[in-house]
């Protein structure tokens, strides 16, 4: 009996002494495990053939799976596949689109948005979606010690934000200011459940939850109950899970992608972007300029603890438009980004449809240009070298943070330009912490390149920065008046575009910001990235848009052919 | 026989990098704006980095760095270990616990958090050059310790010897004892310590160097050179981005390799 067991015997040959009965029931025994093992094998293998599975990477451990409290790109991407929202920004065309919203009304005063419901739509657990929720998910978002960053959005002035139910299937929400824009914030509004005992994990989006595996993988797995179905009538979404890698090394993650074992890299660097081109130029894809742009700024806060002339250069509308022209934009281009970047042409990126100011150019590359405005101020070379008015030597210094490789280029590259005019730079690397501590607290430093990520189209999510008292407007923060009749202007404006609803007047208002900007250089914008990204042959209906997230906006509708690899 | 071949290469690898301003064919800032990233050939002879600049006129005058450099940092690190572990060693007792232990809570210190925060607090708007002191300089006042720890005990076994209490009988003491009696006795310790750590900071700069916070654009280093490396899976289509680490090793080896076997026990 024992030996019956034994694994490694010969099952063709009964061992000696055993009766042969025995032996054939041994053999038996061990037949009918084998073929179980091997029905299971096929049963799984057949399985999993059969599942359609996307996998692709986050790069950071997400830190919450409440929707309405994302803070990183990780739980940005989970809120997207999971959260149904009652408009979708389309991230083709960037307009705003009914999804769990038929329609919605937005009052004239800019204060009530009114939103007529989709009728027989269920959370992933099965209960019913009602305008109930809608105001429950509202009461939880305006919360304010649940400290939620789009809340905040919705925080026009002093006075709650209220929801509540004009009929059945419709919801009205009243803010104390009119509140510009208000429609596109609920793209990121993931609407909850007021009944489900399950909370934030039952969900209206396409996908949901399945499995965590702290610090390896997210398993989202098909939404039995999403309410959308394709144009012949068959429910989305085609794919049955996703799955989310944990990776940060980017190293990593573009050679699991080579191997196969990932579908998609949605954001991919120029580097990358050229090493994979030269291997498998059909997987990727260039969508043209993204919305993310790189800057540099001039320190100009009244007590930095750098030397008086040194400020009044940096203060100087002349002397910034001056480094501003003697900046070779297209050798940043084409050197730091390998051509997969523009110029940038001031603080929207063409890329935003809508709001860029499509009268402005970038800073032409004049070096010779740039010293007749130095000229102006009293500037000038003196054996090669640029002095002020008063012999001071022009030598300053441009911190970026360490690691990050193309700022360092783009830096080394400013240097050398600037050199040209007989400007001496120095640059300096710093880890992040350090580099955020000088720019943002003790204000120790000269210059700096930084990057800007632009997540939202509208310009009211720009406030923080062009507004002179917000501890964002980097070149000098929170100034208790502003401190240039420009930049009171620029606040002005801001303010003006904010308060009101019609599209025309705050376009207005935001393109004579871009042009103040351009004028008066307080950000020097260099380039604007292009959203680059890789997708696998084996992945059909993706077409990368350059607005986040760019090759999975559309992941209801994606299919997966496994043979295609 | 290895030895010799040890210090030949070094010494032709010195000599390189002294007369790198004859011997490398363009600048080490000079940008080939129009072939960056361009592979071996004839007018640059290690291709040009993702700047256009020559990476061979870079090796050189980043081996120039490295290599007067290191050893600067490691003479004035073996200084601070003599006169610390040294003394302590030589003075015994509570002096040589205290140093002890205070040798043991520097070796404990996370010193690569302490270089990177050190780094931070330093001025922004320094020369390349200053840079590349400061770094090295930085290096050494945070490198004694490991060193001082084993002259310390060195000292501590001089303190036991014949010779030394033959010394203090016929009345010498105090401070002409130690200069006179014990430093020399601990000249190969010394030696072998200096010799060692010339390396080590090299590949310190270069840990350095490999997070951005090394020496300052446009000056090349090991260190910064290295940093190219950085995309490991970039390695098999340009091989040749591998020749500031062939280089590296070789001369750390060669600093090893040149060691007597009596140092090298040390």
């Amino acid at each position: 009996m024992k030996r019956g067991f034994d694994a490694s015997a010969d099952p063709g040959t009964a061992p000696l002494g055993c009766p042969v009965e025995r032996s054939g029931m041994v053999w038996s025994f061990r037949s009918s495990t084998l073929f179980l093992l091997l029905t299971l094998f096929c049963l799984a293998s057949g399985l999993s053939a059969a599942e359609t599975e996307l996998r692709f990477c986050l790069r950071t451990e997400p830190k919450s799976f409440d929707p309405l409290l994302t803070s990183n790109d990780a739980e940005e991407t989970i809120r997207y596949l999971t959260g149904g929202v009652l408009v979708r920004v389309n991230r083709q065309n960037q307009q705003p689109e009914p999804e769990l919203a038929e329609s919605w009304k937005i009052s004239a005063d800019g204060k009530q948005i009114t939103f007529k419901l989709r009728s027989g739509i269920a959370f992933s657990d099965g209960t019913a979606f009602s305008a109930a929720d809608v105001v429950y998910t509202m009461q939880q978002l305006m919360d304010p010690a649940l400290h939620s960053a789009t809340g905040d959005a919705f925080r026009s002035g002093a006075g709650a934000v209220t929801a509540k139910i004009t009929a059945p299937d419709r919801v009205s929400i009243i803010f104390p200011e009119p509140v510009a824009g208000v429609d596109r914030i609920f793209d990121q509004v993931a609407i909850l459940s007021s009944k489900s005992p399950q909370k934030e994990s039952a969900v209206l989006g396409p996908f949901f939850m399945a499995e965590y595996k702290p610090g390896a993988s997210v398993l989202l797995r098909r939404n039995p109950n999403y309410w959308k179905k394709d144009s012949q009538g068959r429910q989305l979404p085609y794919l049955d899970a996703i799955r989310l890698d944990i990776q940060s090394n980017r190293d990593i993650e573009l050679l699991h992608f080579r191997r196969g074992e990932l579908d998609i890299i949605n954001s991919l660097d120029s580097e990358y972007f050229d090493r994979l081109s030269a291997v498998s130029p059909a997987l990727v894809h260039d969508a043209g300029p993204s919305l993310d742009a790189e800057e540099m700024w001039f320190n100009q806060v009244a007590r930095a603890p750098i030397p008086p002339y040194k400020r009044s250069w940096f203060r100087s509308t002349n002397f910034r438009r001056a480094i501003a022209q003697s900046i070779h934009y297209d050798d940043l281009s084409r050197v730091v980004f390998k051509g997969h970047a523009q110029p940038a042409a001031g603080p929207v990126s063409p890329a935003n449809k809508f709001w860029f100011n499509d009268k402005l150019k970038p800073y032409p590359y004049d070096p010779d240009g740039a010293l007749k405005l130095l000229g102006q101020e009293g500037f000038h070379l003196q054996n090669g070298a640029l002095k002020d008015k008063d012999g001071n030597p022009v030598e300053f210094s441009i911190v970026t943070n360490a690691g990050n490789s193309f700022r360092e280029r783009m830096a080394v590259l400013i240097q050398q330009d600037l050199q040209k005019i007989g400007i001496k730079v120095s640059v300096a690397t710093l880890d992040f912490p350090s580099l955020i501590e000088r720019i943002s607290q003790s204000f120790n430093y000269d210059a700096a390149i930084l990057g800007l990520t632009n997540v939202d189209l509208d310009p009211n999510e720009q406030m923080n920065v062009w507004l002179s008292s917000s501890e964002n407007h980097q070149w000098n923060p929170s100034e208790k008046t502003p401190e240039t009749a420009w930049e009171a202007e620029i606040d002005r404006l801001m303010r003006a575009q904010a308060s009101t609803v019609d599209p025309r007047k705050r376009k207005e208002s935001f393109d004579r910001v871009q042009a103040i900007v351009m004028e008066q250089a307080p950000f020097i914008y260099l380039v604007n990235k292009n959203a680059l990204s890789a997708i696998s042959a084996s992945v059909h209906g993706a077409s990368p848009v350059i607005l986040r997230p760019q090759t999975y906006w559309n992941a209801d509708q994606l299919t997966i052919s496994r043979g295609a690899r | 026989m290895v030895r010799r071949l040890s210090c030949a290469f070094l010494l032709i690898v010195a000599l390189l990098a002294l007369f790198a301003g004859e011997v490398a064919p363009a600048g080490f800032a000079t940008q080939f704006r129009e072939m960056p990233n361009s592979a071996p050939s004839r007018q640059h002879l290690l291709g040009t980095d993702d700047i256009g600049r020559d990476r061979f006129s870079r090796l050189i005058y980043g081996t120039r760095i490295s290599l007067l450099l290191a050893p600067a940092a490691a003479l004035l690190s073996t200084i601070l270990a003599a006169l610390i572990g040294g003394l302590a060693g030589y003075l015994g007792g509570l002096w040589a616990r205290c140093a002890v232990g205070f040798v043991d809570l520097f070796l404990s210190l996370p010193w690569l958090f302490l270089l990177i925060m050190v780094r931070g607090l330093l001025p922004l708007d320094v020369s390349p050059f200053v840079s590349v002191v400061v770094t090295f300089f930085i290096l050494a006042v945070l490198g004694w310790a490991a060193s001082a720890r084993i002259l310390c005990a060195g000292a501590a076994t001089l303190r036991q010897s014949g010779f030394l209490l033959q010394a203090r009988a016929s009345g010498l003491s105090g401070i002409r004892l130690f200069v006179v009696h014990v430093l020399p006795n601990l000249r190969p310790i010394l030696l072998a310590q200096f010799w060692i750590s010339i390396p080590v900071f090299i590949l310190s700069e270069a840990n350095l160097g490999m997070l951005g916070l090394g020496v300052a654009e446009p000056m090349p280093s090991w260190g910064g050179l290295l940093r190219e490396m950085e995309g490991m899976l970039s390695l098999s289509e340009a091989p040749w981005k591998l020749a500031p680490l062939v280089l590296l090793i070789l001369v750390v080896s060669c600093f090893e390799l040149a060691l007597t076997k009596r140092e090298f026990a040390i």
